[in-house]
């Protein structure tokens, strides 16, 4: 089972997720973790501890010293990383083994310097091999995605572009034209961080306008940390990503410990992705 | 003088790098920079503003001790350590000042590194009836405590960032976050001539102001143009601002002075276009300090305002372009500079200004008696004699007055 879904291309891995959670009645659960936070083999640990806990798709973050988009538990987990001395080939190397145990589909999170120093058709290519679905790049503008987009179509990888809420509609539905593999809906103003939730007042009216405006799969991340959230979310998103809530469940743990508070906080999660029947 | 591209390119550097829920709110940028530099009565504001309160113009001085001998170029400096704040930054917070109370934005935000960008963002937010809150490592603001409290009697806040490096580098990405954050009210008042586009452009023209009065002044003087033009390179704005008043006189050479630290060999240095490669911080694509992975590198100049592993995209052009010549002084220079200057001149210069006139006496002996070089004295230095005096071993009796 694994081995097939490996030789899909990423766009259709991720397509295949949603369709199995929608399927079963629920939201896709997309967890994030830092690639190599708190070192490569407890992180590698969790992302299979997720995996087997019913996470639909894995963010693997690429540690990047810079993090313009992301909080404070973001930005400290990379620079964690950075002091294992996480490269780029390790988060790569870490996807590719976690495929072959049997990942749902993993999309790598990196800012976009790291990506146009390692070059941008090797990274293609080396996220290929590795079986990963794509990538995010919250720091590519939508005007500037058509390399990195094309680079990535040779391969079948999704690129899914953010959506955030001070774009204007006609500009999110043109984003959402070129996001491959879904449309990463950003749930409020500012950086990652669990300490603001998500609008979802917002969310579910900028939903229901972007719905018969585009066919892409729209995901909905930031700031979610709580089942309610989650079920609010899958209300109306195809899946709810969640970061710096997973990431700060683990912090300052290592090993069996770390990967034990990582599936906990997943399961606590998942039970929230089902859509009750309307009534 | 070049104009970005629709893009913001200038060449194939610059453009607008951040993250989506800041794109509307640099559109929003664009569109206003549009509509006020189009608009003579913005101007005419921004310029009663630098004549009344800033006290332009600045004047150029002739250097006549600095270099000893005959057989040397003259050397004018001119003069931004006068302006109001002791600075060339407050040029453009001027400018950004009103910008934001044209866009109707009700509150600045600004990162700073030594804190001269911080307290000339806080000058003007008290002179304009905007809050103001600063960004600023947290190493800079034990560095630098003097000018904390400055901002602080100037009604700002100052937040001390605890991420990275806690310098420059991460108080302009914690300025980043917070404006994400509050896009809708919020103006952010960038310090040089770097970030996404239009900030660079739009601190060019705020800071040209340097090189069109020091043109017309040596002009009027000298009845003629300068051979070479010198100014510091941190982000690059007063290189910028003196650049612009040049750079379709073909013949007028431009020098840009980066702070070379321990040396470009080593892993302690500030020069970016001298020892780094293209990537892309804070917005733009431009030279920058980075390891092979792409990660931002750590920088070092005895010059706080130097002091950042990044350097604006017009920079990256005329360096490429072959316009501007871009060399370094080193941290050792940059403080014998200070003390000649001082001794010589009864000019204080900041540390960041000292590089540039470290290189300009090199300059000056190979140019001859026929080379009129003018030196942009970005800032006095005040600001840094607590740290030579340190240096020096020298115990200030500060505790008193600290
Ligand atoms: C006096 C002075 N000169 C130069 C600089 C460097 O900035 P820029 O390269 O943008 O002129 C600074 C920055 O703090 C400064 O305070």
């Amino acid at each position: 089972m694994a081995v097939t879904a490996s030789r899909l291309g990423g766009i259709e891995q991720l397509e295949s997720a949603f369709q199995k959670a929608h399927a079963d009645g629920r939201g896709a659960l997309i967890p994030y973790v830092c690639g190599g936070d708190p070192n490569l083999a407890t992180c590698a640990a969790i992302v299979d501890a997720l995996g087997a806990a019913g996470a639909d798709a894995i963010e693997i973050g690429i540690p990047y010293g810079d993090p313009l988009a992301d909080g404070p538990t973001i930005a400290a987990a990379a620079q964690r990383a950075l002091e294992c001395g996480t490269s780029v080939d390790d988060v790569v190397g870490l996807a590719a083994g976690a495929r072959e145990r049997g990942a749902p589909p993993l999309l790598l999170f990196t800012y976009l310097n790291p990506v146009v120093q390692y070059g941008v058709e090797r990274f293609a290519a080396a996220l290929a091999a590795a079986g990963a679905a794509g990538a995010i790049v919250p720091d590519l503008p939508y005007e500037e995605s058509e390399a990195l987009r094309r680079a990535f179509h040779r391969w079948g990888l999704a690129l899914p572009l953010l959506v955030a809420p001070t774009t204007p509609f006609e500009r999110a539905v043109a984003i959402a034209e070129r996001s491959d593999g879904f449309v990463y809906l950003v749930s409020r103003l500012g950086v990652t961080s669990a300490a603001h939730g998500p609008d979802i007042a917002w969310i579910g009216e900028r939903i229901a306008r972007l719905r018969p405006r585009t066919a892409r799969r729209i995901a909905v991340g930031f700031g979610i940390s709580r089942p309610d959230e989650v079920r609010a979310v899958c209300r109306y998103a195809d899946g709810a990503i969640v970061g710096s809530a997973l990431v700060d469940s683990y912090a300052g743990t290592l090993g069996a410990q770390a990967v034990d508070r990582a599936r906990a906080f997943l399961c606590s999660l998942r039970a929230a992705t089902v859509r009750e029947p309307e009534s | 003088m070049q104009r970005p591209d629709a893009r913001g390119y200038f060449g194939v550097f610059g453009g607008k790098f951040v993250p989506e829920v800041l794109a509307e709110a640099l559109a929003e940028l664009e569109r206003a920079v549009e509509g006020a530099f189009a608009d003579g009565a913005f101007w005419r504001e921004y310029q009663a503003l630098l004549r009344d309160y800033v006290g332009r113009p600045s004047p150029i001085t002739q250097a006549s001790r600095l270099l000893g001998g005959e057989r040397v170029a003259r050397l004018l400096l001119k003069r931004e350590d006068l302006n109001h704040t002791g600075a060339h930054k407050i040029n453009n917070t001027v400018g950004q000042g009103l910008l934001a109370i044209r866009m109707g934005k009700r509150r600045l935000i600004a990162e700073t590194g030594a804190g001269q960008h911080g307290v000339a963002t806080a000058t003007i937010g008290a002179k304009l009836g905007l809050p103001v809150d600063v960004y600023m490592g947290a190493l800079d603001v034990e560095r630098q405590s003097l000018n904390v409290y400055v901002m602080k009697l100037l009604g700002a806040r100052v937040h001390p960032v605890t991420s990275g490096t806690q310098t420059l580098k991460d108080a302009t990405n914690e300025a980043f976050r917070q404006w994400a954050g509050r896009v809708e009210d919020t103006f952010y008042v960038i310090g040089s001539v770097v970030g996404a586009h239009p900030y660079p452009y739009m601190v060019r023209e705020f800071q040209k102001v340097i090189g069109s009065e020091a043109r017309a002044q040596v002009l009027e003087r000298y009845q003629r143009l300068p051979s070479d033009v010198i100014a510091c390179v941190g982000g690059g704005s007063n290189a910028m601002g003196i650049f612009s008043g040049f750079i379709d006189d073909r013949d007028v050479k431009l020098w840009g002075v980066e702070a070379a630290g321990h040396g470009l060999q080593s892993d302690d240095t500030a020069a970016t276009l001298g020892a780094g490669t293209v990537g892309i911080l804070h917005g733009s694509r431009s030279y920058l300090l980075q390891t092979p992975e792409g990660q931002v590198r750590n920088t070092h100049s005895i010059s706080a305002g130097l002091d950042y592993p990044g350097v604006g995209p017009e920079h990256a052009f005329l360096k490429d372009s072959g316009r501007a010549f871009y060399v370094s002084a080193t941290d050792e220079e940059a403080v014998a500079a200070f003390h000649r200057c001082a001794e010589r001149e009864g000019i204080v210069p900041a540390l960041e200004s000292a590089h540039a006139l470290a290189f300009a006496e090199r300059l000056a002996s190979e140019r001859g008696p026929d080379g009129l070089l003018l030196v942009c004295l970005s800032g006095r230095g005040d600001k840094d004699t607590r740290q030579i005096a340190a240096l020096e071993g020298v115990e200030l009796a500060g505790a008193a007055w600290r």
